[in-house]
């Protein structure tokens, strides 16, 4: 088990270092892509704490991706804020812009369950779509807003590269920072909420404290995704507040394996490279994308990252009892 | 143990390879084609037409061979959703990887707010061939200098249509439009052109983009009103008149050029007879050369051409215009622009010629849905039949460019319903 675990993180540190090594001689557009999938992995790794690890399905994280954006674009268009060193200002502004929100909608989310939570979550995400598309004076409604340029701060982040090299930063502190707190006693008692919330409550924990914490750590984390995310394309528009937003999120971690973490990044680097990537290719990647989405749930349901131990229990399943045995 | 390394291992070569194997696919460009990055939505709600936006561009290079002057045209399609953010991601890819000379399309008004900075950033030109947003060349136009309009600002048609709304005898006039931008401009430039000329605009009603079910607004219009101007887009245009018939409704209805255009012409019912709207070009336009354009397109494509249609096609005749005169080579992105904004095309819209500001003065054609024939089709069909020509109308109208753009950009709020209750 120790074991295990230790080479799971060598082999994300080793995929992570290719990653790092290759950019710098990939085509402008990958490295692109490859940036919004590390963007869009810190949203689904956030999203993962809820669905995976506390059992909360939530419809509305692109809210704090879409809070962390605009706060960054309007920062950096009416205030010019955040285009010099005083972007870090900005990266912990939005994180706690991020978790400021969620702490808000949790108040109203956290008392449901299930179902109800999914619309709950849904209906409050929609808020905030609501918010950007017609608080046309400050979010320039569906026109969005343009920001100027990315912030240069000794560093000019305004190549590809070096924007991903800042981006693979974050994402690896994240992924981190995620790690130890799923490690920790909280985070073990987020999975005894996910798997048991009556006994935990019994044990005396404050589940409904435990799920908000969560719920405003996610938060933070999709604030942190927005920020970044508004540099990316340099455009803060509704089309990134939108339902299909947060159900991309959804579906990513589904896809790469909820409760691994590591599989919301996975996931979201699917999603990217067949939406954004195969439809230069192929009029037709949106049957490929459903394809692998319907393929996924009906025979993956541990996601990507459950494919290894099928194929373990699938060897075991060959070897026979003799290699049981001998183990 | 063992087992498990193993099975990490596996994973990264996997990995592995994959970065590997993306980073190799890049694109060797050649330098005498002339590469064109088109963007349109392939695929969602607005696909039909971005469908008709690039069969226009097509059908003109399939008529010249396929190469300008020489120059051998290399015509790359990306598929933008019709959402903003795609539209900028798919615009890098065509400028850094596919090493375009030019952007061409974009639908949305949004989209062409969104990729004019890139156009600037990339330092790359950009056709604005349907994206109407009037400040694109207008208020911020010193903004985006490598961008070139040959389509329409959404309050051009709007201005004359206002005047012609007076001289129909409309005192009193409700609106509808659909919530965002380009709505707000067009509704707007009608609202100011007629209450210049003494009418009212007593209501302004904004269904949300892409609303369905009109059964919550239809009910809300002044019931003394002597007119309903209406401003639909996508499948917004097929719904509404259908929905507005089934109400009983008897007040006449005019609109903005997406209102009734031929992109959802051909698909809507005896309902839309007698509705008039206003654009810079009909599919009924009464002209030899209208008529052979529609004709051939038909018969390409099976179905009547549209203004996103025209307006491509054009766009291509354009290009191709200015190669000409470079004999083949492509001149930068600057000098194109300069060499564009100084020529006068016959097009099939009619007389196009550019102010300086890289939008078009042009034609605006009032025109009235009539079940008719034309051009020789034996069957009755819906032609948006031109029925009053404003020649040569340029964005600013009548109010002259420096008035007009020392007012705010038109919006929800702007010009203010004076006589709304």
């Amino acid at each position: 088990m120790f074991l295990s675990s230790r080479g799971k993180i060598w082999a994300v540190a080793v995929v992570l270092l290719v990653l790092a090594a290759v950019m710098p001689f990939a085509s402008s557009y990958i490295v692109l892509l490859v940036t919004q999938a590390l963007i869009l992995a810190i949203l689904a790794m956030s999203l993962d704490i809820l669905l995976g690890f506390t059992g909360l399905p939530s419809l509305g994280q692109a809210a704090y991706l879409g809070m962390g954006a605009y706060l960054t674009a309007i920062l950096a268009t009416r205030y010019d804020f955040g285009l010099g060193w005083s972007f870090w200002v900005v990266v912990v502004l939005g994180i706690l812009i991020g978790a400021a929100t969620a702490a808000l909608f949790g108040l109203f989310a956290i008392r449901a369950a299930g179902v109800s939570f999914l619309m709950i979550t849904l209906a409050l995400g929609m808020c905030v779509w609501g918010l950007s598309y017609r608080w046309n004076s400050m979010t320039g409604g569906d026109n969005g807003i343009n920001i100027p340029g990315r912030p240069v701060f000794g560093i000019d982040l305004a190549g590809g590269v070096t924007y991903f090299y800042l981006v693979l930063g974050f994402f690896v502190m994240s992924l981190v920072m995620l790690y130890i707190l799923v490690k920790s006693p909280f985070g073990r008692s987020l999975v005894g909420i996910r798997e048991r919330e009556l006994r935990m409550r019994i044990l005396g924990y404050n589940t409904w404290l435990h799920k908000y914490v969560a719920f405003i750590i996610a938060g933070g984390f999709g604030g942190l995704a927005g920020v970044l995310w508004a540099h990316l394309n340099g455009i803060v528009s509704p089309q990134i507040v939108v339902l299909a937003t947060s159900v991309d999120a959804l579906l990513m971690v589904v896809l790469g394996g909820p409760g691994t973490l590591v599989g919301g990044a996975l996931g979201a680097g699917v999603v990217v490279f067949l939406r954004d990537y195969l439809s230069t290719v192929v009029p037709w990647w949106q049957y490929l994308l459903g394809g692998v989405y319907v393929l996924t749930i009906l025979y993956l349901p541990g996601g990507l990252m459950g494919i290894p131990a099928r194929i373990r229990r699938w060897r075991a399943q060959q070897a026979g009892p003799q290699r049981e045995k001998k183990l | 143990m063992l087992h498990r390394l193993r099975g990490s291992c596996s994973w990264m070569l996997v990995m592995g390879c994959l970065a590997v194997g993306m980073s190799v696919s890049r694109v060797s460009a050649a330098a005498e084609e002339l590469r064109i990055g088109f963007i349109a939505p392939m695929t969602g709600g607005f696909a039909q037409v971005g469908k008709d936006m690039s069969n226009g561009f097509q059908m003109y290079l399939d008529e010249v061979g396929g190469s300008f002057a020489g120059t051998k045209v290399k015509f790359i399609i990306e598929d933008d959703e019709a959402k903003p953010p795609v539209g900028v991601r798919k615009a890098e890819k065509l400028i850094l990887q596919d090493k375009v000379q030019m952007l061409v399309g974009g639908l949305l008004a949004s989209t062409g707010y969104a990729l004019a900075p890139v156009s600037t950033r990339l330092k790359t030109l950009y056709i604005a061939s349907i994206p109407s947003a009037d400040d694109l060349t207008q208020r911020k136009s010193a903004e985006y200098p490598y961008l070139m309009r040959t389509g329409w600002t959404s309050s051009q048609p709007s201005h004359p249509f206002g005047e012609w709304a007076c001289q129909q005898g409309y005192k009193k006039i409700v609106t509808i439009g659909a919530d965002f931008a380009f709505g707000y401009e067009v509704v707007g430039g009608f609202q100011r052109a007629f209450e210049s000329c003494g009418g009212k605009v007593i209501q302004k009603i904004w269904p949300p983009l892409g609303t369905q079910d009109f059964g919550p607004y239809i009910p809300t219009i002044k019931k003394d009103a002597d007119a309903i101007f209406t401003l639909m887009a996508g499948g917004m245009s097929l719904q509404f008149p259908k929905q507005l018939a089934a109400s009983g409704n008897k007040i006449p209805v005019i609109g903005g050029g997406t209102s009734y255009d031929e992109f959802v012409l051909p698909s809507m019912g005896d309902e839309v007879i007698g509705s008039v709207s206003a654009l810079q070009y009909s599919a009924g336009l009464n002209t030899p050369k209208n008529e052979a354009f529609v004709k051939k397109y038909r018969e390409k494509y099976g179905k009547v051409p549209s203004y996103y249609s025209e307006s491509n096609y054009t766009t291509a005749q354009m290009i191709h215009e200015v190669l000409k005169k470079t004999k083949g080579k492509w001149p930068g992105a600057q000098k194109f622009i300069e060499m564009l904004s100084k020529m006068k095309f016959d097009a099939v819209r009619g007389p196009v010629s550019f102010d300086d500001m890289r939008n078009p003065v042009q034609n605006i054609y009032i025109k009235k849905v009539e079940k008719t024939k034309m051009f020789g089709y034996d069957k009755d069909e819906l032609w948006n039949v031109v029925i009053k020509t404003y020649p040569n109308v340029s964005q600013f109208w009548k109010y002259g460019k420096k008035e007009f753009l020392k007012q705010p950009v038109y919006s929800r709020d702007y010009p203010p319903c004076k006589y709304c209750e």
